[in-house]
């Protein structure tokens, strides 16, 4: 809309005609002062808050519903006006317990912070206040009743926010209260996005309510490590007896790529962390073939030297929980240090034949806020609602703002049909990838397939969200279809936190970073001298190789193949077998030597989500004993006898950067023990060999396609990459262009497992989180049909 | 049956059929019934509003803004169907007007809003009793279904091409609905919570069609009004304000009834003549002029017209009519709080000057009344109605704050009669709560 | 419909509710008029009533419950066979509506709200119900009494006692 200007407090502003007078003051900063008012759901008007004086109009004007108009003029804070708010305070304290001290949002209440400013202090009223004990709704919602303001930001969020609409506004006049539909109880997703919007504290979190003070905590933002969306988190920290200790995890400053959101997982999954169960020291498997606590020492001398002993014949299986950097390093060590090949991950999308093709055409992959801000999106296959929240919820929200069109296309009736233009059930996806291309026998007999495709042909702007339905050649047949298009744009679904960051780090027997071929990389070849040429064996073949011990060693980071590919007991007792984990997995169980990791939680670096964003995860929890992989690779490496410069570029000679642990969010001690670490190896203390940071450099050097915005990520933000070709490649990519052939690809078995991964199911630390344990037995209770299927 | 009354100072026109059997529909029609229609319907859109201007014909449910206005903002074109809402939720206190309109002459409400929609366009009309009308749904019904037989309703209305059809719809209990955005939730199936405006119901209304909303008696004027021409139906009220109305008179008055007298007319004759005055010859100790949300007048106020021009300017409302006469035995205290009673009981809840502040004066005034309040109460009673006033989502804010304002200011001293313990001068006592 | 939709309500009113949910520009529209006959027929909303509502117009139970609880004529719990309900608002007040609902309890033994232990009656004080011209006034179910008298009080009790007797003679 065009621009219009008009005065406010005496300033001329301008901005879009229409725009709402409190968004239009909020952006040059004049606050006004609002409970009910929320960007991005409906107005209610209700609070009256807001009211400014607008010249020549009798009555005071909410601002929360006022649009902007040329010439307008408009006082926002005047003795009338603040005595109007004050008013509307005393009234609403008239009923509301004046208990701050005892109350869960002491601190961060708007309320309280609006009573500060108008100086409603004192009571007008004789009368008694209602108290009525406070309600659990569910293992996570509780409800003081007395505390709520009635600003419906709750049930907004619910309802047009989540589209789940288990929230409701029941009675009237000051009988009136919010409702939960299950009478006495909320049967919903849980996602405790009431809770965040809540001003004050009527409605709490079960797992943060009574624990801390908002001054009392240290909030550092990070990114969600349950599934491959990467929402920005921010934890709360609070000092413990073993380290530091996460009370909460919001969304603090709605910053991150997932604006307002946070789902279930994210919000309350953290206290794995701190399971009874975390593994806290090093373990050795004794004569008596008992996993016996030992030194870090101990076990890191113990593994390297079976490492040097098995001279190559050693298999690496990594984690898409791994940081980029430390994906990077693990493949780097894999094939520079251990000189193996036998290095993948748990794969849950095709990234290789997604990422090959999509080189070929400049920017053609979406990053989440290009999906969250497209015109119209093509979801086929998964099930975003559960398996994809934020991505749910950003199609979800881009429908109800600005009406994106959502076509889907599934074999199974899924929620988002709700805000679909056009949905077609299907039972094969390739050939509804043949039919979009245009092969009318593929799906010929589908009732409303001709319409679908014609819609999709008329959307001049497409993003195409693939499933992990979508891999090898019908992956291959979907991209093609659409890279024929202009204007089409695509993402690929997948599970874990950083699942695309490890394969674009190259966490594959057959592919470098970048997912460049082992002969053919100059760059990276010149770098990883004397690294063995032939493709090694894939994540299947290598715990096949184990079990027949014709591996010397295995190093499993991060992952259970014991359990994900069903193993039998002792299974793998023929092979030295390294486990890195947060917990005593049932490979772990097996292993020779079991190193406690961190949990993404406690370390730093940077993840990339499946959109292909790259975003920094800081370090917030401290659990003693722990390491992170990082620095455990940096340490078996120099326990190996190599010079870990080779290994991380860090000192005078090729550091880029100090870094005294400030980029990790690490508490003051740890730099001072990394410091402490550093002279006593006659190192210079301008960058640690442990500060990811330094391998971020090389990853950027090395990586096609990451080439990141450094100064957007430093600041927290999401920095996007676009797959590339190695920095030889052409447009006819030949020999030497780094580029593999997409029919060796497609030859090749893709390995894609994904886990489905649901509401409050993340695979391994899910299990290990009570909270969703909890969570998820509460609504299979309530939904006993659902939960059977 | 509520009974009818009579004066010879009325002036007859949309009672002139009450009390005939005109719920008939052959008794309409033998009463002039339908001509109007038909005749609207050959003279088309323009001719209707212009008379409906002429006629000066003020809205009856309580705002008084002119009919024929209303209907012009209604727009030409729309994508989306237009409708007509005829507001028979009357729930005011001291307002029972439609109610007789309904029970006598319920054709004349259907023929008012066949016109309402062809000036403005629309094919469909809904007329929405509230909920304890019961017995009036089923006579409007029973009119709608005769209307129905007669062709007078359907797709060719009076054998022509214009469709028009009447849904008769029920509440069930709200007076807050009566506010036209909330009465437009109501009927799609919703809380009665009003509605942000702009956009205005004539713009965006029912089902987000354009609509006009008009109070029952409104409606049924509207044949009057083409019948009788627009000029002639302005000649009979005073200036700026056309034509009769039902005036409602209750409490203690010697004949309370309603009664059609020509605006303007005076309040004090209305109350010494037309009902007879005081009740057994008591002294009149205040008027609410037009419904409990009206502030009180004293007697020295009373000489003055009763149209919405000549009460406003003595400092209250028209409103709806309903004129509430109070002896010399009264407490107004008592009154104030049976009045704030109400208003908290059927505030909607939804904005906090008017849940809140309703609340509070409910609860501050019941004390008081029973003897525990204390001077600065009187204060906060006034500072809160005050702060109330003009603050709130909807008027009923304001119609909670303004007789309050208005009880304190004039009856004061009634209120410190009431200090420290002392029991109510009148011996009357504060009564069960209403949940 | 399904079978067991036709349990709750009768056929004559679960035909009405077909007809009356085709009747509005939007289903929904049909819901306050449904609660109403429905609790006309029912006694009250209970939690079945409210579900098959709300399935019938396809909405949620919740929906239908935001709705019901604002709208003062529609209850939770059963009331008397006869729904006794006062008007005490200002011009019934004024010409002794108190009074009438005093007598009112006293007669039935019951206050606000109350339900004689034979579930004939029960008794509520109501807010104005648009007969203030002919004050006191109160609604026995739908049925209005009008210009009252506390005398008048027993005559109506009995009146509805011995419709009672009679239906349950015949
Ligand atoms: C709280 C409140 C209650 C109202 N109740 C009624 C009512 O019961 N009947 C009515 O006709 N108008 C009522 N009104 C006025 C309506 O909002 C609306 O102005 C009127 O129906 C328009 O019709 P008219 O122009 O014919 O007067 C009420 C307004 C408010 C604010
Ligand atoms: S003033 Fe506010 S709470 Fe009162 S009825 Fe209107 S919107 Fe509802
Ligand atoms: S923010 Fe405008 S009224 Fe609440």
């Amino acid at each position: 809309m065009a621009d219009v200007t008009f005065t406010v407090d005496g300033k001329k502003l301008t901005a879009p005609a229409g725009m709402l007078l409190i968004d239009a003051c909020r952006k040059v900063g004049i606050e006004i002062p609002a409970f009910c008012y929320y960007p991005g759901l409906s107005l209610q008007a209700a609070c009256r808050m807001c009211v400014v004086r607008q010249e020549k109009v009798p009555k005071l004007q909410t601002a929360c519903t006022t649009t902007v108009a040329e010439g307008q003029v408009f006082v926002t804070e005047s003795p009338e006006i603040a005595q109007a708010r004050k008013a509307t305070l005393q009234l609403l304290l008239g009923n509301h317990p004046l208990d701050c001290p005892v109350c869960d949002a002491g601190g961060e209440c708007e309320l309280q912070d609006m009573t500060f400013k108008y100086g409603a202090g004192e009571s007008l009223y004789a009368e008694a206040k209602q108290h009525r004990e406070e309600q659990k709704w569910s293992p996570v919602v509780y409800f003081d009743r007395p505390r709520c303001i009635l600003c419906y930001r709750c049930v907004r969020m619910c309802g047009e926010g989540m589209d789940v609409w288990a929230l409701g506004i029941q009675n009237r006049g000051v009988l009136a209260v919010i409702a939960p539909n299950g009478g006495d109880h909320l049967d919903c997703e849980q996602c405790g996005m009431c809770i965040d919007v809540c001003p004050v504290g009527a409605l709490t979190s079960g797992t943060y309510r009574y624990k801390s003070r908002p001054w009392e905590m240290k909030h550092v933002s990070t990114v969600c490590t349950h599934c491959a969306d990467g929402c920005k988190v921010t934890l709360g920290v609070r000092r413990a007896s073993d380290g530091m200790e996460i009370v909460r995890a919001d969304n603090r400053d709605k910053s991150g790529i997932n604006g307002d959101f946070l789902c279930a997982k994210g919000r309350f999954g953290f206290d794995f962390v701190h399971g009874r169960d975390r593994l806290t020291k090093p373990l050795v498997r004794n004569a008596a073939g008992v996993l016996e606590p030992t030194t870090w020492d101990k076990a890191i001398r113990l593994v390297a030297q079976k490492f040097s002993e098995a001279n190559g014949s050693v298999g690496v299986l990594g984690s898409p929980r791994l940081t980029n950097e430390e994906g990077y390093l693990l493949q780097k060590f894999a094939r520079t240090i251990l000189r193996t090949q036998h290095i993948d991950h748990e794969r849950t999308a095709d990234y290789p034949t997604f990422s090959r093709m999509l080189a070929e055409v400049p920017d053609r992959a979406a990053g989440h806020r290009e999906i969250a801000a497209a015109p119209a999106i093509l979801v086929l296959g998964g099930n975003p609602t559960e398996e994809h929240p934020l991505l749910a919820w950003s199609l979800r929200t881009n429908h109800r703002l600005n009406h994106a069109r959502i076509y889907l296309a599934n074999t199974r009736p899924i929620r988002l049909a709700r805000q679909a233009a056009q949905s077609l059930r299907i039972a094969d996806y390739d050939a509804l990838a043949r039919y979009l291309a245009g092969d009318d026998a593929a799906l010929g007999s589908v009732a409303g397939a001709a319409d679908f495709r014609e819609a999709i042909a008329g959307e001049q702007s497409l993003v195409v969200i693939a499933g992990a339905e979508y891999r090898g050649a019908s992956l291959a047949a979907l991209l093609r279809w659409g890279l024929g298009r202009p204007g089409v744009k695509f993402a690929l679904l997948s599970d874990f936190a950083n699942a695309r960051g490890v394969a674009d780090m190259g966490v594959y027997p057959d592919l470098l970073p970048g997912y460049q071929t082992l002969t053919d990389s100059p760059a990276l070849l010149a770098e990883y001298a004397a690294m063995p040429t032939e493709s090694g064996l894939d994540f299947a073949a290598m715990v096949q190789a184990a079990t027949s011990a014709q591996l010397k060693a295995l190093y499993v980071v991060g992952t259970d193949p014991v359990s994900t590919l069903g193993l039998a007991d002792g299974a793998l007792r023929k092979t030295f077998v390294v486990v890195e984990d947060c917990f005593l997995t049932p490979t772990a169980a097996q292993a020779d030597v079991v190193l406690p990791a961190a949990s993404l939680y406690e370390k730093s670096g940077t993840v990339t989500n499946c959109y292909g964003d790259v975003q920094m995860v800081r370090k917030a929890a401290d659990v003693a004993g722990v390491k992170p992989d990082f620095e455990i690779l940096v340490r078996l490496a120099g326990a190996m006898g190599v010079d870990v410069r080779t290994l991380v570029p860090f000192g005078a000679a090729t550091g880029v950067r100090a870094d005294m642990g400030q980029t990790r969010g690490a508490q003051a001690g740890e730099a001072d023990r990394h410091a402490v670490w550093l002279v006593a190896n006659g190192l210079e203390p301008k960058l640690s060999p442990f500060d990811p940071l330094a391998t971020l450099d090389e990853i950027e050097r090395l990586v096609p396609g990451y080439s990141l915005d450094r100064i957007n990520l430093f600041a927290g933000n999401d920095a996007p990459t676009q797959p590339a070709a190695g920095p030889n490649a052409g447009p006819n990519a030949g020999p030497g262009s780094g580029f593999v052939p997409l029919e060796s690809l497609l030859r090749r078995s893709d390995g894609v497992t994904p886990t489905h991964a649901s509401l409050f199911h993340s695979a391994g630390l899910s299990d290990q989180t009570q909270v969703l344990q909890e969570l998820q037995a509460y609504q299979n209770r309530l939904n006993p049909a659902a939960a059977a299927d | 049956m509520p009974r009818l009354v009579s004066h010879p100072d009325e002036v007859k026109i949309v009672t002139s059929r009450f009390g005939k059997g005109a719920a008939k529909i052959d008794t309409y029609l033998e009463l002039g019934g339908y001509a109007s229609a038909r005749k609207a319907l050959s003279e088309g859109a323009d001719w209707i509003i212009n008379e409906m201007k002429a006629s000066g014909l003020r809205g009856r449910g309580g705002a008084g803004f002119p009919t024929g206005m209303k209907w012009s903002f209604v727009p030409k074109q729309s994508a989306k169907p237009k409708y007509v809402l005829v507001n028979g939720d009357e729930s005011e206190p001291g307002t029972c007007k439609d109610h007789l309109i309904f029970l006598h002459d319920p054709h004349a409400v259907i023929e008012g809003t066949i016109i309402a929609g062809m000036a403005i366009g629309a094919k469909t009309g809904f007329i929405y009793l509230r909920g304890e009308y019961r017995y009036l749904i089923q006579i409007v019904e029973r009119a709608v279904a005769e209307a129905y037989e007669r062709g007078f309703l359907g797709k060719n209305i009076f054998g022509s091409e214009t469709e028009f059809q009447v849904i008769v719809q029920t509440g069930a209990g709200a007076y807050e609905v009566g506010e036209e955005s909330a009465l437009m939730e109501s009927l799609e199936g919703k809380r009665g919570v009003p509605r942000i405006k702009p956009p205005f119901p004539a713009v965006v209304g029912l089902y987000g069609g354009p609509t006009v909303i008009n109070n029952a008696e409104t409606i049924a004027t509207v044949p009057h009004v083409l019948a009788m021409g627009g000029a002639a139906y302005a000649a009979v009220g005073s200036e700026r304000n056309g034509g009769t109305r039902l005036f409602g008179l209750s409490g203690h008055i010697e004949r309370p009834g309603v009664y059609e007298l020509p605006m303007g007319y005076s309040l004090r004759r209305m109350i010494y003549e037309v009902g007879g005055g005081v009740r057994g010859g008591r002294k009149l100790k205040a008027v609410v002029p037009g419904g409990s949300s009206t502030p009180v007048l004293l007697p020295e106020e009373i000489d003055i017209g009763m149209d919405f021009d000549q009460v406003g300017k003595a400092g209250s409302m028209l409103g709806s009519g309903g004129v509430v006469v109070i002896d010399d035995q009264t407490c107004m205290v008592e009154f104030a709080l049976r009045t704030i009673q109400f208003y908290q009981h059927e505030s909607c809840g939804w904005c906090i000057p008017c849940r809140e502040g309703t609340d509070w004066l409910k609860k501050s005034l019941t004390r008081f009344h029973a003897g525990f309040g204390t001077e600065k109460d009187i204060d906060n009673i006034q500072y809160l109605a005050e702060n109330m006033m003009g603050r709130t989502f909807c008027p009923l804010g304001d119609a909670a704050a303004m007789p309050t304002l208005g009880f304190v200011k004039k009856f004061r001293r009634e209120f410190e009669e009431h200090l420290h313990g002392k029991p109510c001068p009148f011996a009357h006592h504060p009564e069960v709560e209403l949940v | 419909m399904s079978a067991e939709a036709m349990t709750l309500f009768s056929p004559e009113l679960a035909a009405r509710f077909d007809a009356l949910v085709e009747r509005y520009p939007a289903r929904r529209s049909a819901l306050i008029p449904m609660l109403l006959y429905a609790q006309d027929e029912v006694g009250y909303l209970s939690d079945a009533v409210i579900d098959e509502i709300a399935r019938r117009i396809g909405i949620t139970p919740l929906d239908v419950r935001n709705v019901a609880t604002y709208y003062s004529m529609l209850r939770f719990k059963p009331a008397g066979k006869y729904n006794v309900q006062v008007c005490t608002n200002i011009s019934c007040m004024l010409r002794g509506g108190y009074k009438i609902f005093e007598r009112f309890q006293e007669r039935l033994g019951i206050g606000h709200k109350g339900v004689t232990a034979d579930g004939l009656f029960s008794l509520e004080e109501v807010e104005c119900i648009g007969a203030c011209c002919w004050a006191p006034a109160i609604q026995v179910n739908y049925d209005f009494h009008d210009e009252l008298t506390d005398e008048q009080v027993d005559a109506i009790l009995a009146d509805y006692r011995s419709h009672e007797q009679k239906a349950g003679s015949r």
